[in-house]
């Protein structure tokens, strides 16, 4: 069965550490990563910009543009992995597992109704050493 | 990360929004400070045990407000009956917590907190030191280290600038919105200068983590106000700058021009980042002097070779530059992108009539130089290349000069 993990975490603080702090803890993360990979349990993954550099559409008619993330929250969405995993047991574990490499925020499991595992151009490399 | 790092990291996260709100409460910068410190100690015994709470911020506020209030009182009672006003500050304490962490607050507490380092009777390197020190929470220690001073004479230039802004009075009221824009305009301008003190910096100076820490000021203020145009081109003109920071410099130290940098060396993650805040900021049809200088370190960024780049994007973008911020300066570089589109004569044309404003500036008789150079005007380029040497600060200046000239040369042979 297939889960997405939402990351979420303070991202003041998350932006705030240092260059090593952050190798740090992707060093840490990468662990698990290559643990989950090895054990064909890792789907797509990623880190996402700073909410910053988001931009909302809302449906509404016509849709309207706003700057910034969909909704003001203490903590933010920073990222997502899909994991495919057998029971929600193993979900949990394997959130606790990424939240002992990287503390802080909160992991939000939710199960998948639809994948598209999807290509784009850039799909590749790009962004895989961009997520490293 | 250790405990003690995440909890550094969680610290200097909350800190603008918490020395700004008890800024607003206590009214005098000092006993904010010590408010926010004590707070700090006090979440240093507790987080590690109990967890971080869920808005240290909040946390901070509260604790550092009460724990700056049981001062007031301990000392009160040893010394003769406070004046009315501060019994009636303390009164004010206790209205609803709701109301004082409200977050339509926070915006304006940040705001003011770097507004107030921006005092206009401050030079610019001394707003920069009371922002690191009130706003980012660096010691006088780690500051002096990166100003090349001692401690000691850093400590009496925040002392002083502190006074002086504790005598102009900070402004407490909520700004209307025009004071607002003025207020983010002079906020955005100290941020860009501790950017460029860092980026300016030799490399493995001190001053290089300032470029780290005005970009994160920036990401705030771009939190507070999300739809400011110039605020996302200010972020992204910073971040696309920062993004070339380790192919800037060679093995020995020296800078590396852009036409020669490697470019798989530029940081794609912060790339993807200022090319999406220029994106959004176009949208908004209201461009100012950040947007458009980070329009062309964007037309940089896009190109994969220097060969590559838009250059007529540039001399375009340049040109609105000029409209919105006429300097001799922006012209200089105006040039250069005119000398690839219409070549070394058009460019000439531009230069010669900046000889009398920027005969002090090197890069003038750099440029020159290399332009008399490609006309074949040799004797007249060298002369332009000696006075550009003759105006270099340091040896190192000179070197990069000679190594600029030398580039020309080869290129031109």
């Amino acid at each position: 069965m297939l889960y997405t993990l939402l990351c979420y975490n303070n991202e003041d603080m998350v932006f705030s550490w240092t260059k090593e702090e952050d190798d740090a803890v992707m060093a840490r993360l990468n662990v698990v990563h290559e643990r989950l990979r090895k054990e064909g349990k890792l789907g797509p993954s990623l880190r996402l910009v700073p909410t910053t550099a988001a931009t909302t559409v809302r449906k509404s008619d016509p849709p309207m543009v706003l700057d910034g993330p969909f909704a003001e929250t203490k903590e933010q969405l920073l990222g997502l992995y899909v994991i495919d995993v057998e029971t929600l047991d193993e979900a949990l574990e394997i959130a606790r597992d990424l939240g002992r490499a990287n503390p802080g925020g909160a992991y939000e499991i939710r199960p998948v109704r639809l994948f598209l595992p999807g290509e784009t151009a850039n799909s590749k490399a790009p962004s895989a050493a961009a997520v490293t | 990360m250790t405990d003690i790092g995440w909890i550094d990291a969680a610290l200097s996260a909350a800190r603008p929004q918490a020395v700004g709100a008890l800024l607003r409460y206590f009214r005098d910068l000092d006993t904010a400070e010590e408010a926010f410190q004590e707070a700090c100690l006090r979440a240093l015994r507790s987080w590690p045990q109990k967890g971080p709470p869920r808005d240290p911020a909040a946390w901070l506020i509260l604790v550092g407000r009460n724990a700056a209030l049981d001062g007031v009182r301990k000392t009160s009672r040893n010394q003769a009956l406070p004046a009315e006003e501060v019994l009636s500050d303390l009164d004010d304490v206790e209205a609803p917590l709701a109301e004082r962490l409200d977050g339509s607050h926070y915006r304006d507490d940040i705001l003011r907190l770097l507004f107030i380092c921006c005092h206009p009777d401050l030079p610019a390197t001394q707003q920069i030191a009371v922002a690191l020190r009130v706003v980012s929470g660096l010691s006088v220690k780690q500051i002096a280290r990166a100003f090349l001073v001692s401690e000691a004479a850093m400590e009496q230039r925040i002392t002083r600038a502190k006074g002086k802004i504790a005598a102009a009075g900070v402004p407490f009221e909520a700004p209307g919105p025009v004071e607002r824009a003025e207020r983010l305009a002079a906020v955005a301008a100290m941020v860009y200068l501790l950017f460029n003190e860092g980026y300016s910096a030799p490399e493995g100076s001190g001053r290089a983590p300032f470029c780290d820490e005005a970009i994160r000021l920036g990401r705030l203020l771009l939190r507070l106000f999300q739809a400011e145009p110039e605020i996302m081109g200010l972020v992204a003109l910073m971040v696309l700058q920062h993004a070339r920071t380790r192919a800037r410099f060679d093995a020995e130290g020296q800078v590396i021009l852009m036409e020669d940098q490697d470019r798989s060396l530029w940081d794609g993650k912060l790339i993807a980042e200022g090319l999406a805040l220029i994106d959004k900021a176009m949208r908004h049809n209201r461009p100012g002097p950040y947007q458009v200088q980070a329009a062309i370190a964007a037309t940089h960024a896009r190109a994969a070779r220097p060969e590559d780049t838009d250059w007529s994007q540039i001399d375009h973008l340049y040109r609105g530059l000029e409209r919105l911020q006429p300097s001799p300066v922006v012209t200089l570089n105006r040039a250069v992108a005119v000398s690839k589109v219409e070549g070394p004569e058009a460019a000439l044309a531009m230069v010669e009539p900046l000889a009398e404003r920027l005969s002090g500036y090197f890069h003038f008789h750099g440029l020159r130089g290399g332009l008399l150079l490609q006309l074949g005007r040799e004797a007249e380029a060298r002369e332009a290349f000696n006075q550009a040497i003759a105006l270099a600060n340091t040896a190192a200046e000179a070197a990069h000069i000679r190594q600029h000239i030398d580039r020309l040369m080869r290129n031109a042979g």
